[in-house]
């Protein structure tokens, strides 16, 4: 018997508007709101409520054999909720079925993991409450910004009483090691990991609509007898890739809506079913895995040099949270908002220089022209952001104590890698 | 193969932009066993190897002149030589020019019997039209009485003896645009230089322009069909020695510095408007605007208006090394260039590790990554990006050690792959 696990990242950022040095101490905004709701309503009418209404009737057909799982970040659940309610109703009714399960992340899909382990918990607790209020379930599983592990990621997820987390199964961490089984963390064996299967994840989400792939087209059946092949022993395929493949990354031309309705048929047709990540840690674990460095799904090193890979992204990210306790000390809710906001991880994203062959992939939705633009505005907004945090701080006498904490420093990337 | 190749500078004997381009397609030809015969106005004496020969027009005697005349006349209209044109200087400063050089260009002297030798000056002087007249005479002999197999030549000053060898030899003919009428004179142009620019790549076989930007410039002015004109960017010769440790800078000061002529191709006063921007903001910054040019005093008189001269200054003309420590102790270096066909003077800030920002009006920026680009107009955007560096640690380190990696991976070799593979279309 085989498991198939498909999860879907939901998620946008709040993309900042264009921000000049002018503007430092003008007290103004920060967010492109027309910007951000023109993108949200293309994204939502290619692909989530098409999509969410394909899965409804996949639910009705195929009942409680069908199951998938979403992780919807706290920044896209604010963007529904201010400009497209009706998206978070479509939500609403997938999970009525019961066929859904919402995983936990950081509200502001951030990398506070890295940096600060009370705001990664703070951010943790408030996406857990946001997807309760809204979907009427406590999140049992918890997946990573961009499926970001170390050990002490394992370690703080874990005394925050999750029993599964969701990770890349990168060749790095795995060696010989297939990523279809599950495993547990070395640090707390109660903690069990599942390991996205790169390959055919990536077959659906990237490869799909290639024509220079040797396997283009990909149909549901060729993707079955793949799956097919895999080892009688090896118990569960990770299927992890962002929502927008289907009908926004992939294109409704490409048949890919095709592919995902004819899927769970073909996919039921055979020994397989389907599983949630919670209910997926329930399977026999294959072992403890260590992973000293942090890994992550994105381009292909698997690592953090993506978000923190250079000096723009390293010194943005250390005075963003250099902040924190200004911050927890303010008053301001805009303020702790625009904080909270200024987090997700693509801000970080849009500055990283490591062109050659993830450039296609880094150039999506990015608002702009190079990543030195980039760090340029980001910066400029924090500049401006620190003096209105110092103004309410003042205002309220509420300074925080002298001395930031020294925080550790993490390595990006494997050393010798 | 063998390339006979016109072109109005090559180093030592003149270093310019275009010399030292010519000098590194040389290099790069002869590395791909390409033999190079160099025809330019005026060398001290015939240098050269088995690869390549550096010849002086004025060392070859031209035996019937009279004949390349009426041919030249025919190929190649609206030839005046009485006009006294400065190529690559604005009328301003042609007075200058004026002064420093010889007054008279010498005709040239009877030798043998029926031949006559030309003397050349070889600069950018008043008989300049002459010189390039007779020049073309010169490559007239020469392409008769030489063997070769293809015709290369270096921007407009050799284009009437290009033209010349190519209908005497029937020899392929690639033009080399490095820079065209329009990037030196904005829209004011000198229908007599456009003429044989145009003309030039008309009778070529293929146009090579130094980027897509001047390929743009060739097809919408000179209405050069776009399929004959292929874009090789020029490259940069590697430093020797390390770049100088940064020096002679007071503390908490950035300086973001400006090198070139001051000259309306090259913007200078955006450079000052966004100075002015930045120092309204911030008064940690000076500016330096290093290098002459006709609009020099208009400048001086600019910064003086916007009340920045305290921290804006002007050092005119820099020689050698002092170029080098003025880039050693700069923050940021700026090129706001309203049109530059390529522009070579980033790459030599990027070797020296200075983040840098160029206008997207230029050719070099097609091939950069690890620099700021903005619209040579945009000022707000110019200032921003000048703040940005000189704030924000992360961002110069990036742009410093990109830039300086990615110069390193620019080589004339490889572009003069290009060319060669460009000749091997025309030659059999």
């Amino acid at each position: 018997m085989k498991n198939i696990c498909l999860y879907f990242q939901v998620h946008q950022p709040f993309r900042l508007r264009n921000f000049p040095f002018f503007d430092i101490g003008e007290n103004g905004d920060y967010f492109d709101e027309a910007a951000n709701i023109a993108l949200l309503k293309k994204v939502a009418l290619k692909c989530y409520l098409p999509t969410n209404k394909l899965l409804l009737d996949l639910f009705r057909k195929h009942g409680k054999d069908f199951r998938v799982s979403f992780s919807i970040s706290g920044t896209i659940l604010d963007q529904f909720e201010r400009y497209m309610p009706e998206v978070i109703e479509s939500f609403r009714k997938l999970a009525d079925t019961g066929n859904v399960e919402f995983l936990s992340e950081t509200y502001a899909h951030s990398l506070a993991a890295l940096k600060s382990k009370e705001e990664f918990i703070r951010q943790v607790n408030s996406h857990a409450e946001k997807i309760e209020t809204l979907f009427g379930q406590r999140p049992l599983a918890f997946r990573n910004t961009e499926l970001v592990y170390a050990d002490f990621i394992g370690e703080t997820v874990h005394e925050m009483g999750y029993k599964v987390m969701l990770t890349e199964g990168a060749d790095w961490v795995l060696g010989w090691k297939s990523p279809n089984h599950l495993y547990s963390s070395h640090v707390h064996p109660n903690l069990k990991l599942l390991l996205k299967n790169y390959r055919l994840s990536d077959d659906i989400a990237f490869r799909f609509s290639d024509r220079n792939w040797k396997e283009w087209p990909l149909t549901s059946d060729k993707f079955i007898n793949w799956l097919n092949a895999i080892p009688e022993e090896e118990e569960i395929v990770n299927l992890f890739m962002d929502y927008e493949t289907f009908g926004e990354h992939q294109w409704t031309e490409t048949g890919i809506f095709d592919f995902l309705e004819e899927f769970p048929d073909r996919v039921l047709r055979q020994n397989f079913e389907f599983i949630t990540p919670s209910e997926a840690a329930f399977l026999p674990d294959k072992g403890h895995l260590t992973i000293p460095y942090p890994v992550s799904w994105a381009d292909e090193e698997r690592d953090l040099t993506a978000w923190l890979g250079n000096d723009m992204q390293q010194d943005a990210f250390d005075t963003l949270y250099e902040l924190e306790d200004k911050v927890v000390n303010c008053q301001d809710v805009q303020l702790k908002k625009d904080w909270l906001y200024l987090q997700t991880s693509d801000h970080f994203y849009y500055m990283c220089t490591k062109h050659f062959s993830d450039g296609d992939v880094h150039k999506y939705f990015n608002p702009y022209e190079s990543p030195f633009d980039a760090f340029i505005n980001y910066m400029n907004v924090l500049a401006d952001f620190s003096l209105k945090l110092d103004r309410d701080l003042v205002h309220h006498k509420a300074f925080p104590p002298q001395s930031f904490k020294e925080r550790e420093k993490i390595p990006v990337s494997q050393p010798g890698i | 193969m063998k390339v006979l190749m016109f072109g109005w500078e090559f180093p030592p004997h003149i270093s310019g932009g275009l010399g030292t381009a010519c000098q590194g397609i040389v290099k790069g030809l002869i590395h791909h066993d390409v033999n190079v015969v160099m025809v330019v106005p005026k060398a001290y004496g015939d240098e050269g190897t088995e690869r390549f020969r550096l010849l002086s027009a004025e060392n070859v005697p031209v035996s019937s002149s009279g004949f390349y005349a009426k041919k030249l006349k025919e190929k190649l209209r609206f030839f005046e030589i009485n006009s006294p044109v400065l190529p690559y200087i604005h009328p301003d400063e042609y007075e200058q020019y004026f002064k420093s050089l010889p007054s008279k260009t010498n005709p040239g002297s009877l030798g043998d019997p029926g031949t006559v030798s030309f003397r050349f000056s070889g600069q950018y002087g008043t008989g300049l039209m002459t010189e390039v007249w007779n020049y073309a005479l010169v490559a007239g002999e020469i392409a008769r009485t030489n063997d070769f197999d293809i015709i290369h030549a270096h921007d407009w000053l050799s284009f009437p003896a290009a033209i010349l060898a190519k209908s005497i030899s029937n020899k392929p003919l690639i033009v080399h645009m490095h820079s065209t009428e329009f990037d030196r004179a904005g829209e004011n142009v000198n229908h007599q230089i456009f003429e044989m620019e145009r003309q030039a790549m008309e009778s070529a076989d293929q146009v090579i322009a130094v980027s897509g930007f001047t390929k743009q410039i060739i097809v919408d002015k000179y209405h050069i069909h776009p399929s004959k004109v292929i874009p090789i960017h020029n490259a940069v010769e590697q430093l020797q020695e390390a770049p100088a440790v940064k020096t002679g800078k007071r503390s908490g000061e950035i300086i973001i510095s400006y090198l070139g002529r001051v000259t309306f191709q090259k913007g200078p006063e955006y450079f000052i408007e966004a100075a002015s921007k930045v120092l309204n903001k911030d008064n940690r910054f000076r500016f330096v605007m290093a290098g002459n040019g006709n609009l020099l005093n208009k400048m001086i008189e600019m910064t003086a208006r916007l009340r920045i001269s305290k921290r804006f200054h002007f050092t005119g003309f820099l020689k050698g090394d002092q170029v080098g420590r003025l880039l050693s102790m700069s923050d940021a270096y700026v090129m706001p260039s309203v049109s530059e066909p390529f522009g070579i003077s980033p790459l030599e800030a990027m070797q020296h590790r200075i983040p840098t920002i160029i206008s997207k009006q230029s050719g070099v920026q097609e091939i950069l990554r690890n620099v700021i680009k903005v619209d040579f107009w945009n000022t707000d955007a110019m200032a921003n990006a000048i703040y940005g560096i000189g704030s924000y640690t992360g961002i110069s380190n990036s742009l410093a050690n990109g830039g300086m990696a990615e110069v390193q991976s620019l080589s004339w070799n490889n572009q003069s792959k290009k060319m060669k593979n460009v000749y091997q279309q025309f030659v059999a």
